[in-house]
């Protein structure tokens, strides 16, 4: 079971925005991106590119995290530091992109959390060692499961072809 | 049990005589669309054709280059060296691929995605579209199911022709009856729905837009009501195709063939009604620094602003830069704001120099720039300094979305921008002289 600190939290309404702002888009390679994870955010990102944080820490959010732009650098970017993203929940381009590059991110609607607080991710909930609460995850969206599984779209869509010998 | 236009158009697709709202679909896609971002999205369909078998010089290929569009308009003319190489890259993918709906920084075919597509009559009622663009929602104002996807998304419908694990929406439906008030247009409506709905009140659902207001209102005035569809976090808007989507396809956009269009039935389930009252509306104010912080104009008016951008993909069109051109004609925008002007495609660019319109806004002191996205996001021209207010015809006013994180911006209607201009200060144009 997946255990980490929260490095940073966050409010409603995150835009793609704030995670990779569009000044930054040119960059589009996913190892490349991570350097412009939440670049206007000049502390955060200067802790993130000198690795402060180990693969399993966490962002926690409010309602509609990743909403407005498509662009799969928000993803990518905060993938590229293995962190995970728990949030009330989620815009739909953004949790889509996010499973499709393996970004693991929370659904977990009466989430409670504070920066520095130690969060354990068990089956079905996450528990705050912290403030000793514990809190119920959200399924993700069933018509994604299999690509989960798969470990990302291109692995899932690579198994398709070879099926259907495209 | 009666279906929504979303569920048919989805039943239609499939081949089948209905679906239902929940239900995961593989969806047979019409047309791909990208801009700039193709870059990433040729490396993930590459990456996908990895270690597949294939044999030594045979290079992996799209399903249908003929329904693929790519159009660049975020950054242009290219505003640095690595843009320049990600579009040469992307101009090389497209040759070799021989996709045909590209196009290229150019003064004759080149504009904003999102009007060049409906202006050269690529959509089509009936369509699934998808666009590594979020605002690809637009489409849905000529009956197209059309939505934004992300990169990797987009290399596998590329790879495979369709779009996997698509989970049926639930619809909203809105209502919008009588006439708008003089100085009020759809995009203060939209604005006001954002602002009811919430960022996120329309989230993994479609907005299917009916009454006679919708009715009455030209294309171009829909195209703003599904652009901004996505701002309430909607997975599409929606028109149901009707004579003006005739008209607009056939006038507009030089479509000969037949048209098959079709309604929702009138026993349709929606998750939702709401029903708007159009004689009751005000000009519309979004707030920084969310596209659901709305206010009618009496709440913002007076406010300082440094710099007006009219344009994008919401608000660049030739009935857009007409109102504000006819504003400014004659007069001149106020010392110590600047105004940029973008037309959403070069086509519009010339209609609106045919027409002089702009010759009205560079003798009123307004900077008449190339169609493109740039200013609207902050990533080309037009980015604001620290403590600056802009006020904009754009979709979105996210911290930091006009380049500066230290900056605010607010949304309007293109008439509104215009009074602004003049004055210097957030203006309610119908208290002009």
């Amino acid at each position: 079971m997946a255990k980490g600190k929260v490095v940073l939290k966050l409010d409603n309404d995150i835009s793609t925005d704030i995670i990779y702002p569009g000044r930054y888009m040119a960059t589009v390679l996913p190892t490349e991106t991570p350097q412009f994870a939440f670049a206007d955010n000049a502390a955060f990102n200067q802790a993130l590119n000198e690795k402060q944080f180990p693969a399993g820490s966490l962002i926690v959010a409010g309602d509609n995290f990743g909403c407005g732009s498509s662009r799969e650098q928000a993803a990518s970017c905060i993938k590229g530091y293995d962190l995970i993203v728990v949030a009330r929940n989620f815009a739909r381009i953004f949790l889509q992109n996010s499973i499709n590059v393996g970004l693991q991110m929370i659904i977990c609607p009466g989430i409670e959390a504070e920066e520095g607080d130690e969060l354990e991710i068990r089956d079905n909930k996450v528990c705050n060692l912290t403030s000793d609460k514990s809190f119920a995850i959200e399924p993700l969206p069933k018509a994604r499961q299999s690509i989960i599984d798969a470990g990302g779209l291109i692995p899932y869509t690579r198994r398709l072809l070879l099926e259907r010998g495209v | 049990m009666g279906m929504t236009y979303v569920q048919k158009l989805l039943a239609r697709a499939c081949g089948r005589t209905g679906v239902e709202t929940g239900e995961v679909l593989e969806l047979p896609v019409h047309l791909a669309m990208s801009h700039e971002n193709a870059a990433l999205v040729i490396n993930q369909f590459n990456e996908i054709f990895r270690g597949i078998g294939r044999e030594v010089g045979r290079e992996p290929r799209v399903w249908d280059p003929d329904r693929i569009a790519i159009i660049f308009d975020h950054r242009v003319p290219a505003e640095s060296s690595k843009t320049a190489t990600n579009q040469k890259k992307i101009r090389d993918f497209v040759a070799e691929q021989g996709i045909s709906k590209f196009h290229d920084i150019r003064g004759d075919v080149g504009g904003i995605c999102h009007q060049i597509l409906p202006e050269n009559g690529y959509v089509r009622p009936g369509q699934v579209l998808v666009g590594t663009d979020s605002h690809t929602t637009t489409h849905g104002a000529l009956g197209a199911f059309a939505f934004g996807i992300g990169a990797t998304e987009m290399a596998a419908v590329w790879a495979l022709g369709s779009i996997l694990n698509v989970e049926v929406p639930g619809t909203i439906k809105v209502v919008v009856d009588g006439e708008f008030p003089s100085g009020v247009y759809a995009k203060d409506l939209i604005l006001h729905l954002v602002g009811q709905l919430t960022a996120e009140g329309a989230n993994f659902k479609i907005i299917e837009f009916h009454g006679d207001a919708i009715r009455s209102l030209p294309t171009s005035g829909r195209l703003v009501l599904c652009n901004m569809s996505v701002e309430a976090g909607a997975t599409a808007g929606v028109v149901p195709p009707d004579e003006e989507t005739r008209r607009y396809l056939r006038d507009e956009a030089g479509v000969e063939d037949e048209l098959d269009l079709f309604a929702p039935d009138a026993d349709a389930m929606y998750d939702r009604v709401v029903e708007i009252d159009a004689t009751r509306l005000e000009p519309q104010i979004a707030c920084p620094h969310t596209v659901d912080n709305v206010k009618p104009i009496g709440e913002v008016k007076g406010r300082k602003v440094d710099q007006i951008v009219v344009g994008s993909c919401t608000n660049g069109r030739l009935d857009d830069i007409e109102i504000v051109a006819r504003t400014l004609k004659g007069k001149q925008v106020a010392e110590g704001t600047r105004m940029l002007v973008f037309p959403a495609s070069w086509r519009i660019y010339s209609d609106a120099l045919n027409s002089g319109y702009l010759q009205d806004l560079i003798a009123a002191g307004a900077v008449v720039c190339n169609p493109g996205c740039g200013p609207c996001l902050g990533i080309h021209q037009g980015a604001l300094g620290d403590n600056e207010t802009a006020l904009a015809t754009t979709n979105r006013n996210f911290k930091g979305r006009m380049g500066n994180p230290g900056a605010e911006v607010f949304l309007c209607s293109p008439v509104v921008a215009a009074a602004s201009a003049l004055t210097g200060v957030i203006s309610d144009p119908r208290e002009m002289n």
